[in-house]
């Protein structure tokens, strides 16, 4: 692979032109991003970029408080303002107006979440009424016009008071706010091996409250068509088909009358999978209006709304043996779902979870529950990594813990409890099986990146000095492509979890692609565009890849869960190799030849044995589409779709090794190294592995040292903007230095793994394990996230409490 | 997102400016609007009128006269961060305006439109109070002259009054033997300063013979600290002394008055007012090359 | 109340009426169809909406449309088309400095002027002049060595590069 080293550290994946690269090695190769050119010169369409002829500007009203009922709405002066056309309130919903949720649990206690407000309010983020009025401006200032009367309820933001006896109950009918409660794993055979082994140490631990922070806002544009009763709707998601299934239930509006389109996409971490509240009322509003609407959120109202991550108070147990062999774990976590249950929250702490706790390592005994917890804040749901954060987290702090208790070096302690290559496929005791991988190599690797002995040897002499150095390991695992659709089923998922892809030639000979998946940023654009030139030897120019349109689209699933390539991917392999074979037969038909003596490679059929009996794909095309002497049974065209359902997860893994340098005066913390290694499998593209790593990282930066929502005890959001929560700005991340390995897995036909949530879920506790190693001479022996200047300065002995 | 609507005056003068704010109690004035805008934005401030003095001739630019520097109050924070011969006569002046926001909002927010502000978290007037600068303002009664330790009185709350505008503020120029700095541990999200340190010190050899000193960050207004200004007076600046005076830069202050937010409470304050005391002193003398 | 404002956008002038209180931002997007800068906060952070006012990088977020008035204004429109770009834009794209894209044209327009002022920066430097310009997708290190590269280039466009320093070796592995 061409690299280039310069200032900065780390070897850096130098991108190529399709045209410069051999057929043969289109997929692998670091091509350029076709998607770039037109989001760098402000060609790109994002759905606030869309106008309208005769588009109005919808406004909502959010609520002032996070627990209350709604006394008295009055939005009579409201409509009397210049330029408004509407103002809605929920008594003049005439739809069901209930947005459902999409993963069931035995036990969970599932609640009404309607999308306007009539009583009580749970959060801030309740809509309590909309105005659609002529210009933006004009839609915001008739909010301030609506008087609206709160009695206060007391309200509740923690998990462990809100499953207090005492807690204020927000869903009434319930009686409690425990949303449900779940366990996996053998809690008899966990608690014997606890009681048995040498050693048992334990943690509490918050994984604190994220907020997703994609740069684009959501936002919805809906054009209502009454003559023929279509609605159109352009908005910011990463499955617009499920948008589709999910809002023409919640408004009433039949599917097949419905289109969905994701334009340009800003970015969405998981916030633009969920079907939110807000985009149901715009296609709603602009039925009623018969005009089209466009709601652009403001960043307040993504805070205030878009479904926040992580929430988990978790206390830990891990049993060692004096000998470093890990032997039990035991797990209990308390998990914030916010108000209301967003389209996929009861599935993030759950099997998303407690089903990733074996990490990389061999532990025969593993008891895991997890009691969900109503609360008056946002919504709790998938934000990048989605349960598998939390998961890496408590284990890799954890096994640093039993480290110390044992008095072992934290990189041989995973050594010695590592899967080894010939332990796959290994089911856990949580239900998993993992596919392949080799987790020595990664850790070795990084620890050579490093200069691990060299580095001991340094952090000894600086702590002589009176400095503090330290160095954290993560041995992560992810389970991504969360397959196949009948496990998913009897999980309790309201949807299946294959992807469709259509693979189309033109007459002409090139091809256009139909993929159910919807990026968002990642380039799947590119990299299916490479996966496809590499089956049909097409020119990669040659091939267009359509996403984000339900009426182009056969079907799809969507984005998310580091899925796209594993998947969807997967459904364009297979359809390009039926295309391929209905093709071969047309070619063997016009070869006079039988089929299985004509091979195909680089986009030509040749009779095997005649060089000269040849024909190429895209001849082959014209013919099926001519149809004037194709075999006999043969359908004219040349196109296929394939709703690919995996087999099983696949699972990245890798080894990430923080290097920190801590100021125990003022609690600083300045990175010295971050190293990477990371096998995702296959890599179409390692450009964009190297990019989905880096930015992966950055957000876990941003949780372990700076990030968390933070709510008063009254549920207002205290980090209600980008001035008080703090998105990591290019000086607070560090210089990272990647490398991979690669473990195909054998799950799929492309041997990928899935590469979008590595970094994410590896990054936090390397870091919180660097900052405690530099701290250990000074008794410090855990710190929550974020690692705030004062949380360390306090750690380290700062302050009286 | 979506600010109020008001009326928008452009001044033509400087007494008019002052005239239509003496007319309108609810009127702002806008400079560079980078203070103000945000907050109509959020909804936090909704004037009835602005009153805008950005482009007013002559309230823009740097002059010196070879003992002060005259900064007009229009004049960006970028122009105060890229004039190199302010980093040698009036150093923590520069620095502190290097430091405000980043690059685009430099480009537009005006150091008038700073200190009128008073911001209690924002870079200049701490910067200002060690460079012992005289801020002018027009008012109702006509111009004056107030010493910068007169000028900030609370937060958001100046000599200037509602009904005065900052015309221009003039900064002495650091004689040879003097030499200043400014530090800061900037608020993650929002970058401004949790704590601020502005530090500037007359030497007479190796000794400090005169320190003035300044934080902002910490109480509700930029503020000197004169126990660590008595603490490294008469000594020469190095550990021990710095050390000292670092401890001892909270002494002077009323606890109970320090700010404390969702970022740092009291006592963590007051420790990171402690270090960057240190660290202010420390680069101070290191300039000076006395460390 | 309204009032109609001229100024010069990408070049073309405007005549447009506008409210004293319409943000720049939304003057050139919603009346002026200039739809390349972006909302992405309301707090003056995010940077996305950076534009070229006279010259200089500015927050158009953060700005009177009627303070404008006069004003010479650039958008990411003007700095170079897809077939022509600017070496920016070129070596984001080889750097691979995007994904999503909507912080791009900010972070590409502020990195523009920041390389006029600044043309053989360090990293550090490129970082700190990054600051008021957020991107949750790609970490930075990718921008860090976009902007990197494009100095290099626009250095060796008006002289031949005299020092290995930081230029980017031709087909170098």
């Amino acid at each position: 692979m061409a690299t280039d080293e310069r200032e900065g550290g780390s070897d850096r994946i130098e991108t190529v032109e399709a045209d410069d690269v051999d057929a043969a090695d289109i997929l692998g190769s670091a091509i350029e991003r076709q998607e770039d050119p037109s989001l760098l010169t402000g060609e790109a369409e994002y759905t606030d970029d869309i106008q309208l002829p005769e588009m109005t500007h919808m406004a909502m009203l959010r609520s002032q408080y996070a627990h209350a009922r709604l006394a008295d709405i009055d939005t009579s002066e409201a409509e009397e303002m210049e330029g408004v056309v509407a103002v809605f309130t929920a008594e003049d919903l005439d739809v069901s107006g209930a947005l459902p949720v999409g993963w069931d649990l035995d036990s969970l206690r599932n609640v009404d979440n309607p999308i306007m407000v009539e009583d009580r309010i749970r959060y801030q983020g309740d809509v309590l009424a909309l105005v659609v009025a002529e210009e933006r401006y004009q839609a915001h200032d008739a909010l301030d016009a609506v008087d609206v009367e709160y009695e206060r309820l007391e309200a509740v933001t923690d998990p462990s008071d809100a499953l207090a006896e005492d807690a204020p109950v927000i869903h009434e009918e319930e009686g409690t706010n425990e949303a449900f409660d779940w366990d996996i794993g053998d809690a008899d055979d966990t608690e014997a091996a606890l009681e048995a082994a040498d050693n048992v140490v334990e943690l509490d631990v918050t994984n604190q409250l994220l907020i997703p922070n994609a740069i684009e806002p959501r936002a919805v544009v809906a054009d209502y068509d009454p003559s023929d009763d279509l609605l159109d709707v352009q908005m910011t998601t990463q499955n617009p088909h499920v948008h589709r299934l999910l809002m023409a239930g919640v408004i009433d509006h039949p599917e097949h009358r419905m289109r969905v389109r994701a334009p340009d996409v800003g970015g969405g971490f998981g916030s633009k999978i969920h079907h939110y509240a807000d985009e149901a009322l715009v296609s709603w509003a602009a039925k009623q209006v018969e005009r089209p609407v466009k709601w652009q959120a403001t960043r307040t109202e993504s805070y205030l709304t878009d479904a926040q991550g992580r929430g988990h108070e978790t206390h830990g147990e891990i049993a060692v043996d004096d000998d470093g062999t890990i032997r039990g774990l035991y797990v209990d976590t308390k998990a914030n779902l916010g108000a209301y249950l967003s389209t996929f929250s009861p599935s993030i702490p759950t099997y998303l979870y407690g089903t990733l706790l074996s990490g990389q390592y061999e532990i025969d005994n593993i008891y895991c529950e997890v009691t969900g917890a109503y609360t008056n804040v946002v919504p709790v749901d998938a934000y990048r990594g989605a349960g598998r954060p939390e998961a890496s987290f408590i284990i890799e702090r954890l096994v640093n813990r039993a480290a110390d208790a044992v008095d072992m070096d934290p990189a041989e302690i995973r050594k010695k409890n590592f899967l080894d290559p010939d332990d796959f496929p290994y089911e856990t005791p949580v239900a998993m099986e993992y596919d392949s991988g080799d987790y020595h190599k990664t850790l070795e690797r990084a620890m050579e990146a490093v200069g691990y002995d060299e580095f001991r040897e340094r952090q000894e002499q600086a702590r002589e000095e009176g400095r503090y150095l330290g160095i954290g390991f993560s041995c992560y695992i992810e389970a991504c492509g969360i397959a196949p659709s009948e496990l998913v089923g009897e999980l309790g998922a309201g949807a299946g979890l294959w992807e469709s892809g259509l693979v189309r030639f033109t007459p002409s000979g090139t091809v256009r692609a139909m993929s159910g998946s919807s990026g968002h940023g990642q380039g799947h654009d590119t990299t299916f565009s490479q996966i496809l030139a590499n089956e049909l030897g097409v020119d990669y120019d040659d091939i267009e890849v359509v996403e984000g349109d339900t009426d182009a689209i056969p079907q799809g699933m969507g984005t998310y869960g580091s899925r796209s390539a594993a998947v969807g991917g997967s459904a364009l392999v297979e359809s390009a190799r039926k295309v391929v074979e209905k093709a071969r037969k047309i070619a063997a038909h016009q070869l006079e030849a039988d089929p299985e003596d004509v091979e195909f490679e680089a986009g030509e059929f040749q009779v095997a044995g005649a060089p000269d009996r040849s024909t190429s794909i895209q001849d082959v095309s014209l013919e099926a589409y001519l149809a004037h002497d194709i075999p006999d049974d043969m359908e004219p065209g040349l196109e296929a779709t394939t709703f690919y359902d995996p087999s099983n997860f696949v699972f990245p893994f890798g080894t990430h090794v923080a290097v920190v340098e801590v100021d125990p005066d003022t609690g600083e913390v300045a990175f010295e190294d971050y190293v990477a290694v990371d096998d995702v499998g296959n890599q179409i593209n390692p450009k964009i592995v190297e990019g989905q790593i880096h930015g992966g990282i950055a957000q876990g930066v941003g949780q372990a040292l700076f990030e968390g929502a933070e709510y008063d005890d009254n549920g207002q959001l205290v980090t209600g903007s980008m001035q008080d929560y703090a998105v990591p700005k290019s000086f607070h991340v560090p210089e990272m230095e990647t490398e991979s390995t690669v473990t195909p897995s054998p799950e799929n036909p492309l041997g990928v793994k899935g590469v979008g949530e590595a970094g994410t879920i590896a990054a936090p506790q390397a870091i919180v394990n660097a900052v405690v190693d530099a701290l250990e001479p000074l008794g410090v022996d855990h710190i929550e996230m974020p690692l705030t200047n004062e949380r360390v300065w306090r750690a380290a002995g700062g302050g009286d409490d | 997102m979506y600010p109020d609507q008001f009326e928008f005056h452009r001044a033509d003068s400087v007494s008019e400016a002052v005239e239509l704010l003496a007319d309108n109690p609810d009127a702002e004035l806008i400079a560079g609007g980078h203070s103000l805008l945000p907050t109509m934005k959020s909804g936090l401030a909704s004037p009835d009128a602005l009153v805008d003095i950005s482009d007013l001739d002559g309230l823009s630019g740097v002059e010196r006269n070879g003992e002060v520097t005259h900064l007009g109050a229009m004049t960006t924070y970028a122009t105060v961060a890229d004039d190199d011969d302010l980093w040698e006569d009036a150093t923590v002046v520069a620095e502190a305006a290097s430091q405000v926001g980043d690059r685009q909002v430099r480009n537009r927010g005006t150091v008038g439109g700073n200190i009128a502000h008073a911001d209690p978290a924002s870079d200049l007037p701490a910067a200002m109070l060690a460079a012992n600068a005289t801020v002018h303002v027009h008012g109702p009664d006509g111009e004056r002259s107030v010493e910068i330790d007169d000028f900030f009185q609370g937060m958001y709350a100046t000599a200037a009054g509602e009904e005065g505008v900052v015309t221009g503020i003039d900064v002495p120029e650091e004689g040879e033997n003097t030499a200043s700095a400014y530090v800061k541990k900037p608020a993650p999200a929002s970058g401004y300063a949790l704590v601020g340190v502005a530090a500037r010190l007359t030497f007479d050899g190796d000794e400090v013979t005169d320190a003035r000193i300044a934080a902002n960050g910490v109480m509700d207004h930029g503020t000197r600290l004169p126990a660590a200004e008595d603490a490294i007076e008469g000594e020469s600046v190095d550990a021990d002394a710095v050390a000292v005076a670092g401890d001892a830069a909270g002494d002077s202050l009323d606890e109970y008055m320090v700010m404390e937010d969702q970022q740092a409470s009291q006592e963590f304050r007051l420790q990171l007012l402690s270090a960057y005391t240190e660290r202010a002193l420390e680069t101070v003398g290191e300039r000076a090359g006395h460390m | 109340m309204e009032r109609t404002i001229e100024l010069t956008v990408n070049g073309t002038d405007h005549q447009v009426t506008v409210e004293p209180r319409t943000l720049l931002i939304h003057a050139l997007r919603d009346e002026m169809g200039y739809t390349g800068p972006n909302v992405g906060c309301e707090s003056s952070v995010c940077g996305a909406c950076t534009v070229h006012v006279d010259g200089e990088a500015v927050k158009a977020c953060t700005e009177l449309a009627v303070r404008a008035e006069g004003s010479e204004v650039t958008t990411i429109e003007a700095l170079g088309d897809e077939d022509d770009m600017h070496p920016l834009q070129e070596s984001f794209q080889e750097e691979h400095g995007l994904q999503c894209g909507y912080c791009t044209p900010g972070m590409v327009m502020t990195a523009a002027v920041f390389l006029e002022e600044e043309p053989d920066p360090d990293r550090a430097e490129i970082r700190e002049a990054l600051e008021g310009n957020l991107c949750r997708c790609t970490g930075y290190q990718n921008i860090v060595n976009a902007v990197e590269s494009a100095a290099a280039e626009m250095a060796g466009a008006v002289e031949p590069a005299t020092d290995g320093g930081t230029a980017v070796e031709e087909g170098g592995d």
